[in-house]
């Protein structure tokens, strides 16, 4: 067989999946894409015209900068927190002898299995005005006043770190499975200590789990939509809910898409930049 | 006074024995190889001498003291892993100059020991590659200068040319033996491949199942084996079964039985050595190399089922009066036997040894 000749099996082999993500992923960003550059009047609804009036608007309004502002921060916070919780995690679920080793990474992993609404309304349940926070802090004799974390940001925030601090785990626990634990011992008996060994030869090898865990964990929390939602609520709207309030509420589709299309671009080259610097960084060192 | 010390020494998982009583002693700027099949407990002894197992029961003694409670990070042996273990984030020369930096030797200084040492080495001009990018040989001998450079009491080596081709494997043998002499440091070699332990030690410990089987220099291990295990394992040998005849002082007589299936007839050799009890079942061990094969004779006649060239000898295989038998013979450069020549086989008398036990 020539190499030049066109062999057809992996297209055809992948057809189904392409046509599939063509049809339910791409046309239907194609079309927000069209739709982000019409106008809309509240009297006929969308325009027939082509402008890029919708992109001015959102760009230029300070109250989608503040909203803007609130989303990358929101995630930049989840990822850190996602961080701090999910590599010592992973580190000491890594180490646990067998039996419990199993055992916890189910723990962990548990939440994934559990619907994002049905966990985050457990969440509200918690944080409400006479939620189980509420009776905690009077039992402590902090009051009587309710305690409510709903509608915060410190809220939203708790709430999304519980559910996706498990993508910052698996990520990590994957590339400390890679270590070669001699590696360890090794540095051991050329005279450091634990300490040492944690953050100079553990750490560093773990770092490409960490970084590309931050990847998913900011990039799900930019484009998070159920845990906002019901724990921020209309007081404390995120890029998603703000674009789904312009959709349903305001029923200004167009302006809608134009804020859906912005969050997907920004978050775009927020990821490829912070992958490229990544990429740049351990090229030399792993695989 | 020994320099190391191992005092019955034992490891145990659950119940089972990795290591049973190691008695060892070994003086400064020895190279000892541990030796034996997978399993056999090789590299859990090399872990407890490094600190990195503790031992169910035993002591071990460097330079007179009592290292036995020691960690891994205050004995300050050297170690070479199988698997090399280098830190695959730092370059060649941040991964030699590790051990250094922990013993809180200045920038500058360290940085050019790491230079010396992979110099010594020959990797001078590898120093700036991170390990992903260097071949296993090269990998190899980072690993050496990493362990090295701390100039350590013991240097420890766990298979360390078990990932090398055999050609570099060959090279890295002396190479290793006499970068050992050059620095005097003592070692301890841990190897399944016996031509390696009878190549670069001074003495072998052989083990078998947790037990040691045998210390002795390479030669007298391999001349003088004390069992079937050791004469078997290092070096090839054809291992006969016979049983004891009657013999008179200083003479032990063996009869091996014909074998049925050559339509061979019962042999008797005299041997030099105690007679034995009659009736009591023994094995003879010759080494292929100690016959002496020929077109006439003198010597038992042998018909040969294969012939192999191996390049400085010939290997063959023969059927002799006392079954199967491997036998090598150097290359003179004449054509060798063939298959289904018939030839004579004769040995001098103390090519054959003797144990007491059943193979
Ligand atoms: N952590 C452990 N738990 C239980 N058994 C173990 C453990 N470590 C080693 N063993 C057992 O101890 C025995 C000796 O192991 P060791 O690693 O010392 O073998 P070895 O001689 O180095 O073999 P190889 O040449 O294959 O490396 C083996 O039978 C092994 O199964
Ligand atoms: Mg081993």
């Amino acid at each position: 067989m020539s190499a030049k000749a066109l062999d057809k099996t992996p297209f055809l082999m992948t057809a189904p999946g392409v046509i599939f993500f063509i049809m339910l992923l791409g046309v239907p960003m194609l079309m927000t894409f069209l739709l982000s550059l019409h106008s809309y009047d509240f009297t006929t609804g969308i325009q027939p015209d082509w402008t890029i009036s919708n992109y001015i608007e959102v760009l230029g309004d300070p109250y989608f900068h503040k909203i803007f502002g609130r989303t990358f921060g929101l995630a930049l916070l989840v990822t850190v927190i996602c961080v701090l919780i999910g590599v010592p995690e992973a580190y000491v679920l890594a180490h646990l002898p067998n039996p419990w080793r199993s055992v916890f990474l189910l723990v962990v992993l548990g939440p994934l299995l559990i619907s994002v609404v049905v966990r985050t309304l457990g969440w509200a349940l918690f944080f409400g005005g006479k939620g189980v926070l509420t009776m905690i802090a009077s039992g402590l004799g902090f009051g009587e006043e309710p305690v409510s974390l709903m509608f915060t940001f410190t809220g939203m925030t708790i709430a999304l770190v519980h559910v996706l601090v498990p993508f910052m785990v698996i990520s990590v626990w994957a590339s400390l499975q890679k270590i070669d634990p001699q590696s360890e011992d090794a540095a051991l008996t050329l005279g450091a200590s634990k300490l040492t060994v944690l953050y100079r030869i553990t750490l560093p090898q773990v770092m490409p789990g960490i970084l590309s865990g931050s990847i998913i964990v900011f990039a799900l929390t930019a484009s998070a939509f159920a845990t906002p939602a019901i724990i921020g609520g209309r007081r404390m709207k995120v890029v998603a809910t703000a674009a789904y309030d312009e959709y349903l509420s305001t029923l200004n589709w167009p302006l809608g898409a134009a804020i859906a299309v912005i969050l997907l671009v920004v978050n775009i080259v927020i990821i490829v930049s912070y992958n490229k610097l990544v990429e740049r960084r351990f090229a030399k060192v792993f695989e | 006074m020994s320099f190391l010390t191992l005092e019955s020494l034992n490891k145990e998982f659950g119940d089972f024995t990795a290591v049973r009583d190691m008695n060892l002693t070994i003086e400064q700027g020895e190279f000892i190889s541990l030796l034996g099949p997978s399993g056999c407990g090789k590299t859990t002894t090399l872990q407890m001498i490094a600190g990195l197992l503790p031992p169910t029961r035993g002591k071990i003694l460097l330079d007179g003291k009592d290292i036995t409670k020691t960690p891994p990070n205050k004995r300050g042996l050297g170690i070479v892993f199988q698997s090399y273990a280098l830190f695959p984030h730092m370059t060649a020369t941040e991964n030699v100059a590790f051990g250094l930096e922990m013993r809180g030797v200045a920038k500058v200084e360290r940085m050019d020991r790491a230079r010396v040492a992979l110099d010594q080495v020959k990797l001078g001009q590898f120093a700036h590659r991170y390990p992903k990018e260097m071949s296993g040989g090269q990998r190899q001998r980072v690993a050496l200068a990493r362990a090295l450079v701390i100039e350590p009491p013991v240097l420890l080596l766990d298979e360390p040319l078990s990932n090398l081709d055999a050609k570099l494997r060959e090279e890295m043998r002396i190479e290793l033996r006499l970068l050992q002499q050059d620095i005097g440091v003592t070692t301890i070699l841990v190897t399944h491949d016996q031509e390696e332990a009878l190549s670069m030690s001074d003495r072998i410990v052989v083990m078998k199942d947790g037990d040691m089987a045998q210390i002795a220099a390479p030669l007298d291990l391999y001349e003088r084996p004390l069992n079937t295990f050791v004469s078997d394992f290092v070096g090839k040998t054809n291992l006969i079964k016979a049983r004891a005849a009657a013999g008179s002082q200083g003479q032990s007589v063996v009869i091996v039985d014909g074998h049925a299936d050559t339509l061979t007839q019962n042999l008797t050799l005299a041997l030099p050595g105690e007679a034995l009890i009659e009736g009591e079942s023994v094995t003879l061990s010759i080494r292929p190399e100690k016959f002496l094969m020929s077109k006439e004779g003198p010597g038992h006649k042998v018909e040969v089922q294969a012939s192999i060239f191996m390049g400085a000898s010939w290997l063959y295989r023969v059927n002799s009066p006392m079954g199967e038998l491997f036998v090598t013979q150097p290359n003179t450069g004449a054509a060798g036997y063939a298959k289904g020549d018939t030839a004579y086989l004769s040995w001098p008398d103390d090519a054959v040894m003797l144990f007491s036990e059943a193979a």
